[in-house]
């Protein structure tokens, strides 16, 4: 492991975390129809980290996958802009792609792992999208790699990384041999932006297109989505011309004893 | 004039900026309107100091939109995933 690590970053194509989600009139998911997508933001800050580990010559190969529509492609290559060396593109078809979930998704990363020989899975702690926070957890354990999740801070530390992660209400630090899997929080770093001139260079950049039968995954629905909906909407408030008025209000909707 | 060495670099500043002009917050209309008024203004301009001092201008304008979509992004991931108060 002397030569330099070998990392794995997962890569989803996400609706873009400025736009407003809708609803489907039907209730069975969310309009993507000419919506802009963009990669997961913590994602980015997976791909930054793997950039940062080979700029310090800790990593000597990135390789960048995303298992999704024609589309990801897209996603891969403002990866590659940031500093990736290559990519794998998982194409899955619409109406697998439909039913996908995160333990499909777990399974081909894992298979990936295994022949690319990767020494570091870095993945984004869950995605904006469906929020599942699955992925690298069942990464490792279909691996069964050591797993630092939440992660603030990596370091390399001979044959292991040390790892700080963000907690509820405070940090922990651990250590963990590799190959290992690592997901990204917030903190970890600030993603570079991908310019024109790097997303241009990016173009020359090998991408290979796999498909799920490739590393033995069938992608089989296990869940049915039985609605998708709203969140509830504030209610309007109103304006009272005096105390008195207030009071008598607040009575009525029983906030304060009469 | 179209011998003028400087003239692909404010060809490329354009287009670098273009492109980040498609993310901006208040519209990308809104945004490329400005840039070509921008560039318009200092057409006429032929010395060539002037004319690499306003480009430093430009490198350093898209350093700002970089920084500034960065720190949108995290400032909207922190509210939406930590708890305000905490930090």
């Amino acid at each position: 492991m002397s030569a330099g690590m070998r990392i794995i970053v997962g890569c989803k194509r996400v609706i873009d975390y400025a736009v407003k989600v809708r609803v489907k009139p039907d209730k069975t998911g969310v309009v993507t129809e000419g919506v802009k997508h963009s990669m997961n933001p913590f994602d980015e800050i997976a791909v930054e980290e793997a950039v940062r580990l080979k700029e310090k010559k800790i990593a000597s190969e990135i390789v960048v996958a995303s298992c999704g529509p024609q589309q990801c492609q897209e996603t891969l290559r403002t990866a590659l802009a940031m500093g990736a060396d290559r990519a794998v593109h998982v194409l899955v078809e619409p109406k697998d792609f439909a039913v996908m979930q995160p333990i499909h998704v777990s399974k081909i990363l894992a298979k990936l792992a295994v022949d690319e020989k990767a020494d570091l899975i870095l993945l984004g702690k869950q995605a904006i999208d469906d929020d599942c926070n699955q992925t690298g957890q069942m990464v490792a354990a279909l691996l069964d790699w050591p797993q630092a999740t939440f992660a603030s801070k990596v370091e390399k530390d001979g044959d292991s990384l040390t790892v700080t992660r963000e907690i509820d209400g405070g940090l922990e630090t651990i250590k963990v041999s590799l190959p290992a899997v690592v997901t990204s929080d917030l903190r970890l770093n600030e993603p570079r932006y991908a310019t024109l001139p790097n997303i241009m260079k990016a173009k020359k950049k090998p991408l290979a297109t796999k498909k799920p039968g490739d590393f033995d995954v069938e992608i089989k629905s296990t869940q049915e989505i039985l609605s998708v909906e709203d969140p509830p909407v504030r209610e309007a408030g109103q304006k009272v011309e005096s105390v008195e008025e207030l009071m008598e209000k607040l009575k009525e909707a029983g906030f304060v004893k009469s | 004039m179209s011998s003028n060495p400087l003239r692909s670099q404010v060809i490329q500043l354009y287009k670098n900026l273009f492109y980040l002009g498609k993310e901006y917050p208040a519209g990308s209309k809104y945004f490329h309107t400005k840039l070509k008024a921008a560039f318009m203004k200092n057409k006429d301009i032929t010395d060539p100091v002037e004319i690499e001092n306003l480009i430093a201008r430009g490198e350093f304008v898209k350093k700002e939109l970089e920084a500034l979509y960065m720190l949108k992004k995290y400032r909207t991931l922190k509210r939406r995933y930590y708890d305000e108060k905490k930090w």
